[in-house]
Order: structure tokens, then C-alpha cells, then sequence
């Protein structure tokens, strides 16, 4: 079990938990705002884009060139960029805070 | 939860992209009353660009694929009424009438009905052994319980259009020997570009999928073992599984009947309103005007649908936002994502971006003289943002170093820059 926290452009703090699946699903399963994931989770669309808490950033499984290019020319990307349909969530992610980025 | 019985009620026929996107926005818009939502489908609303792709090939559950969680629709108090029928809608009375002769009244309506596949007349068709087309998740399953059941895997492909060769590709990979049978001169006619064409029929060549192009279907026969297709120019392939992909049909009855205004579709204006001004339409059953084109237009996409949806729920709640997209659209085959962005008609001139040391990657940048229209982008996402981003802007391009692959791949690299 990982527990996940949320921060919506909105400062609401929502804390879920899950064990798998992709952080876009857990999101969008629990209604948080600002994680569309029209794409359904196939890196086409960006509308599922989070800033990860720095000190998490490195546990994450690096970025295919795909997401990098979908992230490199937006408006709200910053150096803790990643689109949430591609993390998996694992044990390694508990405790991991992320700030939802439209 | 708050009590919704002396507001206000919008009812929502169809409950796929749009729809379900309707009553969420509409709840973010803060429409304070019942909102309830149709659907003859039983399962729980899913994303659809996936059932030709990886829930075929790779056998996903349809729970990974929600829209949204059934609990969301509770949590938002979104009546949701899977299995349901809406027979028929009487405006005078501002009512629906369901399949079981129950009405339900409605201050607003919005219809997102969609579209249907076409089953274009060949004869023989009715009585051919495992056709099918594709819709729906359930027509995904039989297509899946299809496959595993045929004996011999040689399975024919009935259009190449975005559909066909998605299926194509998703076969291939579950072990297929498919063929796909093209009536135009090139696969993706109707929407792409030659030199996009060219390189998907290349794609699926190399994957091992036949394509004949200039192949009309003119009738099958089935035996006790196979069909049999023949074409109108006398060619014959036989086939354990035929799938027709060959385009849809609206589902604009329900709307005709009531007398909405159609043409190529449900006609609506800028706030998605159809001439009733309480009754919307959204997603691919609209005819509707793009202001950045200047068209009239319908569009078969998961974006349209979705803002539609985002357009119509701020006009229902009384907050005017026109509709105002580019359109955007994706499709993966094999290893390849295709990305477009624009809409590419009208153009006169294809630039082809290559990207050094890097294959099947590349973009084309449909231009009308300056004007950039469209871009299509393989295995490309740079080049698809960043198109998106320079057809909002309208700023002009540098062609000359758009086409260069040893020019940096930066927005102020490949402006134009006034002397």
C-alpha cells in the first residue's frame, strides 16, 4: 500500500491510497480535480500533469522521451514535471506528495 | 448530500466521451439540480480509442478503462441509468419518453448519442461467419472471443481508415494473418495526407499485414468452414474473420424526430445549443462551426467531445463560452504513435520534418501558403506541442529551417524573424 497526497490548484489536500495501477487512475477514480486523463492514460494528451515533491522525484522511473516531448513546450512545466498516467504506483512511492499542475 | 428535488433537471442522453464529461462539468459549473444520464450501453461508461487497441490486443479489463469510477457518479450525484433506452423526446411537453413508456421531464436536455458503425449493403453479409465491426466494449469482447474461437487466423479487414488499421495492427499482434481491403486508391483517404498514408501502409507492411488498395467488397460467401470476399474487379480472399471498418453513422434519430435542425449531423452554434435553445448537443453527432477554420465541420474525437461537453455545461448553467478548439486526435499502431493536431484541408504544402538519428520519427506541417493548418507528428510529441502551440499563436514559420533536421528543434529557432 502507498499513500499518495494530492494538491489541487485549488490547495485542497487529498490523501488516497492504492497498491497499483498508474497515479492518472487513482485520480481519477477518487475525482481529483485538474486530472482529466482524457487520453485514457496513453501519453496523448497531457491533461493529467502533476509537479512531484523534489525529494520523490528521483525514486520515479525515468521519463520515456514521449512524455518528455508531451511535457517540454507547456506552459506549467517545471523541472519536477511528469504526466501521471505514467507512474505506476508501488511501495516505493509511499509518503509521495504531488502538486496537480493545471 | 444535498437534496436536488425542488431543482432543476437536465437529462443526458448517451453517456460515453461527452456525456459523462457533461455531468461532471456541469456539477463543477454548479448546476444545483438533478442531472440523470442515458444509456443503452450496460457497462460502466469506458474510454473507447482503446477497445480497437489495447483492450483488444492485450485483453485490459474494461475497469482500467473508466471514464470515471462508479463511485465519482454518487459522490456528484449523477444519476446514472445504464441499459436504458430513451424512445422518444416531445418538446412541447419538455419531456423524455423511455423504452417502458415512463417519462421523465427535463429543464435542459442535451443529447449525446453519438455514432454507430456502418454496415454498408454487401450481399452475403447477414449470413457471413464472424464479422463483426466495432463500437462498443462488448463488440471488442467478440471480436477477442471471435479470434481465440477461428481455427485458421487469417482475418480480413474491411477499410483502412483510422479503425481498420488500428484493429489491423492489434490482430497482427494476437497472432493474425490479416489482410486489410482498401476502396480507395490509398489507406486513410478520407482523412490524411498521401505521404502519411504511404507511411502507415509501409508500417503495416513491414508488421506483415497485407493491404490491397482499389478493392471493393461486392459480396461474401460463407461455406461451413470460411468466407469467401469477392471484389468488384473479381479478386477473392478468404477469411476465418472479417471485420468491417468502413465508418459510422450518426445516431441523430432521436433528435430528427423532434424536429432539431440536421445537417451532417445535429446542427448546433458556438454554445453547442441546437435550434430548441433548451435541448444541446455535443461529440461526434454535431455539425458544427470551428471558428479557428472558419468550417463547418463534424468530428469523430475524444477532444471534441470533451470540450463540447466543457462548452455546453457552462451555457446550461448560464455562462457563455464558445467553443473555440483546435481539434486534436492520436492513434497508436505497433510501435508507432501518431499524434495530429489542426485540421489539415485546404492546405497546399506539406513540409517534412525529419529528426537526425532518430527513425520513424518525424512531423508534417500542413501549410496553406503561411498559414500553418495542421501538423501530424510520428513518434513525435515535440512536434505535435509545439504545433499546437504556433497554429493558436498563428506566428510565422521559418520553412526553410522547419525542414532542416540540423536546425534546433526550439520555438524561437523556427519563427520567422521580421528583418
Amino acid at each position: 500500500m502507498a499513500k499518495i497526497t494530492f494538491i489541487t490548484r485549488d490547495n485542497e489536500t487529498i490523501t488516497l491510497e492504492a497498491s497499483s495501477g498508474s497515479i492518472m487512475e487513482l485520480a481519477r477514480d477518487h475525482n481529483v480535480k485538474g486530472i482529466d486523463g482524457d487520453c485514457g492514460g496513453v501519453c496523448s494528451c497531457a491533461t493529467c500533469h502533476v509537479h512531484v515533491a523534489p525529494e520523490y522525484f528521483s525514486k520515479l522511473k525515468a521519463a520515456e522521451e514521449i512524455e518528455k516531448d508531451m511535457l517540454e513546450f507547456e506552459d506549467t512545466t517545471n523541472e519536477f514535471s511528469r504526466l501521471s498516467c505514467q507512474l505506476q504506483i508501488s511501495e516505493a512511492l509511499d509518503g509521495i506528495t504531488l502538486k496537480v499542475a493545471n | 448530500m444535498s437534496d436536488l428535488s425542488n431543482n432543476k433537471t437536465c437529462l443526458v442522453i448517451g453517456a460515453s466521451h461527452a456525456g459523462v464529461n457533461l455531468a461532471f462539468a456541469l456539477r463543477r459549473e454548479g448546476w444545483p439540480g438533478k442531472i440523470i444520464l442515458y444509456d443503452t450501453d450496460t457497462s460502466l461508461p469506458y474510454h473507447r480509442p482503446p477497445l480497437s487497441k489495447t483492450y483488444l490486443s492485450h485483453a485490459d479489463s474494461l475497469e482500467k478503462n473508466v471514464l470515471k469510477s462508479a463511485q465519482s457518479y454518487v459522490q456528484e450525484q449523477i444519476d446514472l441509468q445504464l441499459g436504458v433506452k430513451v424512445e422518444s423526446i416531445n418538446r412541447e411537453k419538455k419531456s423524455i419518453t423511455l423504452e417502458d413508456g415512463s417519462r421523465q421531464s427535463y429543464d435542459k436536455l442535451v443529447i449525446a448519442t453519438g455514432a454507430r458503425a456502418f454496415l454498408p449493403p454487401i450481399s452475403g453479409m447477414d449470413t457471413a461467419k464472424h464479422l463483426y465491426s466495432l463500437r462498443t466494449a462488448e463488440d471488442a469482447l467478440h471480436i477477442r472471443n471471435g479470434f481465440q474461437q477461428i481455427d485458421n487466423k487469417n482475418v480480413v479487414v474491411i477499410g483502412g481508415g483510422y479503425i481498420g488499421l488500428e484493429i489491423a495492427a492489434s490482430l497482427k499482434k494476437m497472432g493474425g494473418e490479416v489482410t486489410i481491403l482498401e476502396r480507395e486508391e490509398r489507406v486513410l483517404s478520407r482523412v490524411s495526407s498521401e505521404e502519411l498514408s504511404s507511411f502507415f501502409e509501409k508500417l503495416h507492411t513491414d508488421n506483415g499485414v497485407q493491404i490491397f488498395t482499389n478493392k471493393n467488397v461486392a459480396a461474401i460467401n460463407t461455406t461451413d468452414t470460411f468466407n469467401e470476399i469477392i471484389c468488384s474487379d473479381g479478386a477473392r480472399f478468404t477469411a476465418d474473420m472479417i471485420i468491417v471498418g468502413v465508418g459510422i453513422r450518426v445516431n441523430e434519430e432521436l433528435a430528427a424526430a423532434a424536429g432539431l435542425e440536421i445537417k451532417n449531423g445535429i446542427k448546433v452554434d458556438a454554445t453547442a445549443r441546437t435550434n430548441d435553445p433548451d435541448i444541446f448537443a455535443i461529440g461526434d453527432c454535431t455539425y458544427h462551426h470551428n471558428p479557428h477554420y472558419d468550417c463547418h465541420i463534424r468530428l469523430e474525437s475524444v477532444q471534441n467531445a470533451v470540450d463540447q461537453a466543457k462548452v455546453a455545461a457552462a451555457a446550461i448553467c448560464g455562462r457563455e463560452v464558445t467553443y473555440d478548439s483546435i481539434p486534436w486526435f492520436w492513434s497508436d499502431q505497433y510501435q508507432v504513435k501518431l499524434q495530429i493536431v489542426g485540421l489539415s484541408q485546404g492546405y497546399n504544402e506539406v513540409i517534412i520534418r525529419e529528426e537526425k538519428d532518430k527513425d520513424n520519427c518525424f512531423s508534417l506541417w500542413y501549410f496553406n501558403l503561411d498559414r500553418l493548418l495542421a501538423v501530424a507528428a510520428i513518434n513525435h510529441g515535440k512536434a505535435y506541442v509545439l504545433g499546437s502551440k504556433l497554429i493558436k499563436s498563428g506566428q510565422q514559420i521559418d520553412k526553410s529551417k522547419l525542414a532542416d533536421p540540423l536546425e534546433d528543434f526550439k520555438p524561437a529557432n523556427l519563427l520567422l524573424t521580421s528583418k
